[in-house]
This record gives structure tokens, sequence and C-alpha cells, in this order.
């Protein structure tokens, strides 16, 4: 398994070809409460750089974009009763999506642990 | 590529960093969104207190040219000014009343909402002190100017401190400081000087719960400094202020009220006093008179999403598959732990209850006229 990260503060968990996605624990210090999240439904094809949720805090909604270009195989729907999961554990049982990857070569451009965390320090 | 000005600061900006406070740039001033969390800000003035910097406002005063005088006459001149631009009665204004009411255009448009007051001490009778929005205050004062000329001095006030503190125990904090607040009501304002400052009190606010309005000398952020040494106290930033605003039902200017809208049309006919209706004397009078008699084509709701959906300002409201409406404030709501919002709908769908469709990303979701406000108003009557 291989954690990857993005500049959009997303991170994808591989293991074969499915991708686990989130938003980083930095995003979610950055959003603030989360009190709702808008997933897509199972089976949607997304293009990398698509919309591919919605989150939202008390203050505004910010769009998720894929990371990779895949195939949605599963939302996490405990996110519906309990968005504050996103808050409580980003990078954990707050995941968004379970996508079944269809172009791994992508995954190559994306900045692993020790990238995403110099990456952030910069900001 | 910004033709923006720099952010102004407000006297309390160095405060407002030294606690860790998140900045943006509001109505042309770099303000705290949140210290600690919208969340946690929101619900500690329910319970507690909360101290709001609203220092990027205008406070003003407007005063006959001679000054401020003794005798009631005075009060009654000044009064009859400024009632040309605005249709609330603010001759009838006992000395240190405060009354909510709207700068009009000659469509009967709404260009802000203001609190006007009359001073309470005998000798400032001639005299109004007003407070205006932040973001309008500039064209505000200019057309006050212009109404007016030379028979009424304006003195802006916004170099100063104005700070909110409101909830439950704003009234023990602001009292030990301010042992004449316990004499006021809602909507009462006085004169006051603690620690050598001269400072207006006002017992108002924008939370829907009891508070003050405390405006202090820009010398004065040590003192609020201590202020927020009390342990009830908490500083509040401007995304919790929108939430607590939201819940109880009060408009944003420049989101929910605008130079299109009428006060009839945004559900507060209650700002057009008696007085001023028999008089028909105020701009926009003959088409806000006629829609009092016959009606608006729209007016401003509550609307309670029914699901965990917030509905955001710009969002399509539906009827089956007529568009009736848009969003003009929502979010989400603390003390409701669920989606609010307010907006404006044709007539026909305005009776609470009335079942909606709002057009949330596409997507239909359903969603029900609301009895404003959502959490109940705890004013000091």
């Amino acid at each position: 398994m291989t954690v990857k990260y993005t500049e959009d503060h997303e991170w994808v968990s591989v293991e074969g070809d499915t991708a686990i996605v989130g938003i980083t624990s930095y995003a979610a210090e950055q959003l603030g409460d989360v009190v709702f999240v808008e997933l897509p439904e199972e089976g949607r094809n997304s293009n990398k750089g698509d919309e591919l949720a919605v989150v939202e805090s008390v203050k505004a909604a910010s769009d998720v974009y894929a990371p990779v270009s895949g195939i949605v195989k599963e939302a996490n729907s405990e996110l519906e009763g309990a968005p504050e999961t996103v808050n409580q554990d980003p990078e954990g049982k707050g995941w968004f999506v379970k996508m079944l990857i269809t172009d791994p070569t992508q995954l190559d451009a994306m900045m692993d642990a020790d990238a995403y965390k110099a990456f952030c320090a910069d900001l | 590529m910004s033709d923006h000005p720099p952010l102004a600061q407000t006297p309390l900006h160095d405060v407002h960093v030294r606690l860790g406070a998140k900045m943006v740039g509001f109505a042309g001033y770099d303000m705290p969104i949140q210290f600690e969390g919208v969340m946690a800000e929101h619900k500690w003035t329910r319970e507690h207190c909360g101290l709001f910097d609203v220092s990027h406002m205008g406070p003003c005063l407007l005063t006959l040219p001679g000054g401020p005088r003794a005798d009631a006459d005075a009060h009654f001149e000044i009064a009859k000014l400024i009632e040309t631009l605005v249709p609330g009665d603010i001759q009838g204004l006992e000395p240190g009343q405060a009354r909510l009411t709207v700068l009009l255009n000659e469509e009967g448009g709404i260009l802000d909402d203001l609190i006007i007051t009359r001073p309470y001490e005998g000798d400032q009778q001639g005299r109004l002190y007003i407070v205006v929005n932040g973001a309008t205050k500039e064209d505000d004062w200019a057309l006050m100017k212009e109404k007016l000329g030379d028979l009424a001095d304006l003195e802006r006030l916004d170099n100063r401190i104005l700070v909110a503190l409101q909830g439950p125990d704003a009234e023990a904090v602001v009292t030990e400081r301010f042992p004449e607040a316990a004499y006021l009501g809602f909507m009462e304002s006085r004169r006051m000087v603690c620690k050598g400052l001269t400072c207006i009190v006002s017992r108002c606010g924008y939370t829907g719960e009891d508070g003050f309005e405390i405006l202090v000398p820009a010398s004065g952020a040590g003192y609020v400094v201590e202020l927020l040494d009390d342990e009830r106290v908490k500083p509040i930033g401007l995304g919790a202020r929108d939430s607590l605003r939201l819940e109880a039902g009060l408009c944003l200017y420049g989101h929910d009220l605008d130079p299109q809208k009428t006060p009839v049309e945004a559900s507060l006919t209650w700002l057009i006093s008696k007085s001023r209706r028999e008089a028909a004397d105020f701009p926009g009078a003959t088409k806000i008179l006629d829609q009092i008699a016959n009606g608006a084509p729209i007016r401003r709701v509550g609307i309670q999403p029914m699901d965990r959906a917030p509905a955001r300002e710009g969002t399509e409201i539906y009827a089956g598959d007529q568009k009736i409406g848009e969003i003009t404030s929502g979010g989400f709501g603390p003390t409701v732990q669920g989606p609010v919002a307010m907006g404006y709908v044709d007539r026909e769908f305005a009776k609470t209850g009335t079942e909606l469709t709002l057009m949330v990303r596409g997507k239909p979701r359903a969603a029900k006229v609301a009895k404003l406000p959502f959490v109940p108003h705890n004013y000091k009557r």
C-alpha cells in the first residue's frame, strides 16, 4: 500500500487497482468544522481534476477534485450521518471514496508523505 | 492585479493577530473570520459571552449646526432632517432610545440598514448617534451630506473601537464595568465612563442574544484586552457572527437587502412607523404604501432545508417546475444543528410550511418555508 498526496490536499491510498481518496489533516484543519459532505454515486466515471465531492463547513462549500481518473466503487456513507468524522480522522475513517484506477501512471507525478509535508511547510 | 486599496486595520487589529485569528478582507478591513473555530465560537456566544470587533462599521454623529442643545425642540429639528431619508419615526424616539431603520432610495429600495439613537443626556439634544454598515458607510455618509447639506454636521467616529458583547453572560460582564448599563432595556443607550474612557453603551446586537454594543475611544484597546481576560468572554470572528445572525433571522446588507428590495419585500414592514405611513413623506412612499396595502410581489422568508445539505446564497428555489426565488443567505446553524437559510420567494409561496425545492449543485432537495427566527431571541425587554 502506498499513500500519495496532491497539491489540492487530497490523499490517495493505493492497493492494487483500487485507490481510497480523502482530504488531508491540513485540509480538514483549514476547512474547520465539516457539516456536510456530498459524495458521488457509485459507478461514476471521473477524469483526473473533475469535481468528485463537495465538503461543506459552517462557512462555505469547497470542491474536492478527483486526484486520479477512475470509477467510483464505493462512497463512505458513514459521512452522511457523521460529517464531523472528516475533522476527527481525516486520513482514516474520514475517507471519501474508493475508486478503481484507470490510469495508474497519474500516481507517479504525485507527492509522497515527505514531499507533501515539505509542501505544506512552505504554505 | 488588484486595484483594491490596502486593507484598513481596526484599533484592535494587533489584538486579533496576537490571539491567532485567521484574518480576511471584509468591508475594506483586515478582519478576524475565526479564532478557535466557527462552531465553538457560535456556541460560546449562545451560552456565555462573545466579544466581536465591529470597528469596521460606521458610527457617526449627526448634529444641528450650532451643536447639541438642552431643549427638546432640538431633537425634533434633527429628527425631521434624517426622516427625509428613512421611514422610521425618529421624532418619536425617547431620550436614550435606539431604532433600527433603513436608508431608502426614491424607488423605496434599501440603501442600507442602520440604527439611529437619540442621546439620553439632556444637554446632547439636536444630535443623533447613527451606526451604518461598514461596506456602505462611505456611500451613506455621502448621501447624508448631499441631502442635508449645511443643515446638519456629520462627524464620523469610525476611527474608534466598536465592540459587541453578546450572550447570556453579557449583562454581568458589562454591568460590572458600567453599572448604569443595568438600567438599559433592549434598544436603549447611554453615554458612560469607565476607567476614564467616555463610551456609548447600547443594549442591542446582531446575534439574537441579549447584549451590548460599546463605542470606545481609539486609545481603549488595552481596556478591550482586559475584557478578554474575563473567563466568561471569548473573542468571536465574522464566521460565527454570520451564523448567529442567520439563526436569529437578521438581514445582512448586500445579501438579504439591496437597492432593488423594498422594506415590505424584505418582510421589514414593521420598520415603517405608523406616523410615517400617515404622513407618506419618506423616499419611495408611493410604492411602499401600495405594497403595504396590496402586498409585495416577493417576500423574504426563512427556509428550512429538509436534509443535511446547506443551501448557500444564490441557490435557486422552485415550486414544482417553476422557479420562484433565490436563497440570499444560507449555511449551517450550529445551535439548530442543521442547515438554515433565508431567501426571497414569489408572494403566493411565502406562507410558513409551503413545500419548496432547492436546486443545490444541480440536485433537487426538499425544503419548506420556515418561521423566523430559527432560534428564539433572548432580548432584555
